[in-house]
């Protein structure tokens, strides 16, 4: 310890130094900044290109033109024809799986299996896949479905999210096993899934209803398109992973690939290969309840009718179902992960003799419960949902008090917070003649992360001014980048803290954890319920879905500083103020970073769900999209300029966390803007 | 030699872009450092030929980065030679269709690996039975089988283990019943026991000799260890640099080193056990006595000292009734004198 640590300061120092040779990044940053203050103040107003709500351009008409070009030829296109017979196809199976639980099918009032089945099958499920903890956890969770009156919406989005993981395992696992078998597949794919990573879910449902039309088989596509990445990412990562040696030895006696593959790759990377399923059902999930944009069935629904009526109560019931549904899902596949690692492990022939027992018992009573439920109406239908309708009163009676008392404190904050810091930026983004705006939001891409970071923040907002959406852009973008300074605060505030003290962190992590996995939907509940709809209410949400990943890339980033490092600060009698400022945040820069381009992200992706609740511009115009038909091209448009915002920053801040020298790992990736939106 | 097990002409691996060009040329003897900013190659095995007769312990040893362990890959393309032959019972592998070499590896020759590469989520039976297994042998006749190499090798009530329960002598064990499992004809050992403790080493050691009597398998026997060289192989190659420095039998290598390399790499072996009468003899003067008792040419100095020191006349060297030559205490303590400096410089 004592002969390494010195050589591994000397080194980071050495990059200190030479980084702090050339003219400090915040410096340059600094003086463009001011400049461009300069020129805002000359120059206010003109040139801003703004576009109304209700207006649409040239571009936008063409894009619009194409859609109807498309549909004019949906007979003889073969894209069209293709995505038509998708749709059919996932139409038929949501619809048949419907019947089976959620739906009744024609000719009876109720599905085929009644609820007492179904959560009997649940519990049954939860114990074949990862023991009794999580057969007892779902059985609880179904339960509570029904109690809060939510079954059929829950019953809906499971079936969805269940129907879009398998869709994603059965074309991910095989692009898996090429990726981990041929670098030239993995070079091609790579580019592929960051674009899909990283662009908001939201944003795939413009393009897709085109293709797959309203409801169920537009949801199903877009949470493929949108939740295969992680499974595909992490297999492949999890296939090459298999110990070389083993893979030699086994070679060496001869196997076909095919063998190799399946006697060997698979079982060893089993453990890993779920991990990425764990991702790609909360990817899953999260966009299915997005889908009721598109009015997919399910609990994004309610949560947005009752959003638009104002309806707090009834939001924050549907939204726990959606919590209660995640956690279920993510414990379940963590849980499975894990027995399966120790099986792998630890040997045992996976099941005694006990476990088989239970397992055919359980499957009687599985069977006896379907039975019960097909035979009495209150078995099949849940008819007790008053603790529903009491919570959702009483959140909606507690909202009134909480807002009459505090309105003060929360209006406060939000006006303290519009008039400091979200007006003046969005002033000097939007209206900067846009030549303005462009050059310094490129210069300081320069600045701050590098001449190929630079290239492409041309290239995004030379995109951005073509598709005519240049002033709603700047006002997204100054959503985001509120959203994240405030998502910074609060990560080095709180990171800091858990990384100074273990009891915290002991504390803080699994609340973290936990809230990194709900889909984000859900996170415009609170941030309604506090500050009413709006801008305001969308960039919170962002900033609540965002600061978990944020906070713990820091905590971890300030955690990794070498204990020696940090005893020789001490030993020298730093304060803490000084440890924290002169040694432990400098040395977890990069990590910061990460946190920075993670946040940045997650905010976007909020910002972009808020345009349904009055947060406006490219959100609002991408709604717009699939609610008026003659505006569909400022809609796809909108599209395209939310991915392009997110891949400028995205790339500005992951180059300058590579200056920083902190690699982007995959598993963070991977999570990306990820259980995202 | 048609009939030698393995027959291995010219052998060369290269390793970088068109690495055909480097085989055979001058540039082929350059540094490896200079070479590689020549070209952005290495040669990692250089114009290697050996034979190894059926029943044989052939050891290749030499140092890390000398080449061995992609030798003894090349010779079932688990790493595709660059050029040359190698031929296993008569047949070329390097001609050898996919189907064709894969029957070869599923029938003929077997491997033990350094770190043991066995499946962690098999129990120990269905690791042996895993060569049976892939080549289509029904569960009960492959378990079968596999019992009674685990009880061969000494594993019997480990069966149902899994690999990470086991130590790593187990492991390795695991290991080579695996290899056995398949009836192969020849044997490859990759360092099979460089990563275990010395003593389980010495037992692993004993235990291939054990099963080299019982089971006569040709074998070839990778390692950096002299001493192991030494205990096992009826004839060693020593490799420098992926080419050939000597190829002979522990005591030639010993008694007589091709070069510096190699006389430094056994200067510490203790010579007296591993040197015999047939390298400290010297021709009959006139005058000798030839009374003395008589001992075969292959007597290793350490067992003949006694008789020599022991006998007042010079010990005659017989073989097939021929005396090829004499030794006396000079010769004798020549040897174990040249040990004891050698132990202590």
């Amino acid at each position: 310890m004592t002969a390494i640590a010195p050589a591994e300061v000397g080194g980071r120092e050495d990059s200190a130094i030479d980084r702090a040779r050339a003219t400090p990044r915040w410096l340059q940053a600094t003086v463009i900044v001011a400049l461009w203050v300069v020129a805002y103040q000359l120059w206010k107003g003109i040139d801003t290109l703004p576009l109304d709500g209700l207006s649409k351009t040239g571009v936008h008409d063409s894009l619009s033109g194409w859609r109807d070009d498309l549909i004019a030829n949906r007979d003889t296109n073969v894209l069209m024809q293709t995505t038509g017979w998708l749709a059919e196809q996932f139409s038929a199976m949501t619809t048949w799986l419907q019947e089976l639980i959620s739906t009744p099918p024609p000719g009876r009032p109720v599905p085929q299996i009644g609820w007492l089945g179904v959560v009997a099958l649940a519990g049954w499920v939860g114990y074949l896949m990862a023991g009794w903890r999580i057969a007892l956890l779902a059985v609880a969770s179904f339960l509570s479905f029904g109690l809060l009156g939510y079954w059929e919406d829950t019953m809906d989005t499971l079936l969805l999210t269940l129907l879009a993981v398998v869709i994603c395992v059965l074309i991910g696992l095989p692009l898996a096993v090429l990726m981990a078998r041929s670098k030239a597949v993995t070079a091609a794919l790579n580019p592929v899934l960051d674009v899909l990573q990283t662009s908001p879910s939201f944003n795939y449902l413009v393009p897709l209803f085109l293709f797959f039309g309203l409801g169920a088989p537009c949801g199903v596509a877009a949470s493929v398109l949108y939740a295969t990445a992680p499974v595909v990412r992490i297999s492949a990562h999890a296939i090459r992973s298999v110990s070389g040696t083993t893979v030699e030895a086994t070679d060496s006696m001869g196997q076909t690939s095919w063998q190799r593959l399946r006697k060997v790759e698979l079982p060893m990377a089993k453990s890993t290969i779920i991990v990425g399923i764990n991702q790609t059902m909360m990817a899953a999930l999260s966009m299915v309840i997005i889908a009721a944009f598109v009015d997919a069935p399910g609990l994004g629904g309610p949560v947005l009718q009752a959003l638009a009526a104002q309806q707090i109560g009834d939001a924050f019931v549907a939204g726990l179902c959606i919590v209660i549904l995640a956690i279920l899902l993510d414990r379940a596949t963590t849980a499975a992960s894990v027995r399966s690692e120790n099986l792998a492990r630890k040997g045992g022939t996976g099941r005694s003799t006990q476990d088989w027992v239970a397992l055919a018992v359980g499957a009687v009573v599985v069977a006896v419960c379907v039975y019960y439920s097909r035979l009495y109406s209150y078995l099949a239908e849940f008819e007790w949902t008053t603790p529903g309708d009491r919570l959702s009163d009483w959140v909606q009676d507690f909202t009134g008090w909480f807002t009459s008392t505090f309105d003060t404190v929360t209006t406060g904050a939000k006006d303290a917070i519009t008039a400091a810091v979200l007006n003046p930026m969005q002033s000097l983004l939007a209206e900067s003649p846009w030549y303005v705006s462009g050059a310094a939001i490129s210069l300081l891409a320069l600045a701050i992360a590098g001449l190929r970071a630079f290239v492409i923040t041309v290239a995004c907002l030379a995109g951005i001014y073509w598709l005519d959406l240049w002033h709603d852009a700047m006002i997204t973008l100054n959503m985001t980048l509120v959203g994240a300074l405030l998502v910074m605060v609060l990560a080095l505030v709180i990171g800091v803290w858990m990384a100074r003290s273990p009891r915290v962190d002991l504390v803080l992590r699994p609340i973290l954890d936990a809230a990194q996995v709900m889909p984000p939907f859900v996170y415009l509940i609170p941030a309604i319920f506090l500050f009413e709809v709006g801008r305001f209410s969308a960039i919170i949400a962002g900033v609540i879905y965002a600061a978990p990943i944020a906070i713990k890339l820091v905590a971890d980033g300030v955690q990794r500083v070498s204990t020696a490092t940090v005893e020789a600060a001490e030993s020298t009698g730093a304060t803490s103020w000084q440890m924290i400022t002169k040694v432990q945040l400098p040395m977890a820069r990069g990590s910061i970073v990460l946190a920075a381009n993670q946040g940045l992200l997650y905010v976007l992706s909020m910002a972009v769900i808020g345009g349904l609740v009055g947060a406006g511009a490219l959100g609002y115009d991408s709604v717009l999209g699939f609610s008026q038909a003659e505006f569909y091209g400022k809609g796809l448009a909108a599209a395209g300029a939310i991915v392009l915002l997110g891949i400028m920053v995205d790339r500005i801040a992951r180059q300058a966390a590579e200056r920083s020298g902190e690699e982007t790992n995959i598993l963070t990736k991977t999570r990306g803007p990820g259980a995202g939106v | 030699m048609s009939d030698a097990a393995l027959s291995v002409q010219g052998l060369w691996k290269v390793f970088g872009p068109r690495p055909e060009r480097i085989v055979d040329s001058p540039e082929a003897d350059l540094p490896r450092k200079e070479l590689l900013a020549k070209s952005g190659c290495t040669v990692a095995v250089k114009d290697v030929s050996f034979d190894v007769a059926p029943g044989e312990v052939f050891v290749v040893m030499g140092l890390s980065g000398s080449g061995k362990s992609t030798l003894v890959r090349c010779l079932t393309r688990l790493i595709e030679p660059t050029a040359g032959e190698v031929l296993i019972d008569g047949e070329d592998v390097r001609t050898m269709s996919d189907s064709r070499l894969r029957e070869l590896r599923r029938h003929h020759v077997s491997m033990v690996f350094q770190h043991f590469g066995l499946l962690p989520h098999r129990k120990v039976i269905d690791n042996v039975a895993y060569g049976l297994e892939i080549r289509g042998v029904s569960k009960k006749e492959r378990h079968e089988k596999a019992q009674q190499m685990v009880d061969l090798v000494g594993l019997s009530g480990n069966e149902r283990s899994y690999p990470d329960q086991l130590s790593g002598g187990m492991q390795q064990r695991v290991g080579l019943a695996r290899a056995l499992a398949v009836d192969p004809t020849v044997m490859l050992f990759d360092e099979p026991f460089s990563a275990l403790d010395p003593l389980i080493r010495r037992d692993m050691q004993a235990e291939v000799i054990r099963l080299h009597h019982e089971v006569g398998k040709t074998m070839v026997f990778i390692t950096h260890d002299l001493a192991e060289a030494l205990k096992l192989g009826d004839r060693i190659l020593i490799m420098r640099d992926g080419a050939i420095v000597q190829v002979g039998t522990p005591d030639e290598v010993v008694a007589a080193p091709a070069d510096d390399y190699v006389r430094d790499f056994v200067s510490d072996v203790p010579r007296a056990h591993v040197v015999t009468l047939r390298w400290v003899m010297r021709d009959p003067r006139p005058g000798d006595s030839m009374d003395g008792p008589a001992l075969p040419p292959d007597t290793v100095v350490q067992q003949a000292a006694r008789r020599v020191l022991d006998s007042d006349h010079p010990v005659r060297v017989v073989e097939n009734g021929t005396v090829l030559g004499l030794v006396d205490d000079v010769d004798i303590l020549r040897v174990i004198v040249a040990e004891e400096e050698a132990v202590k410089a």
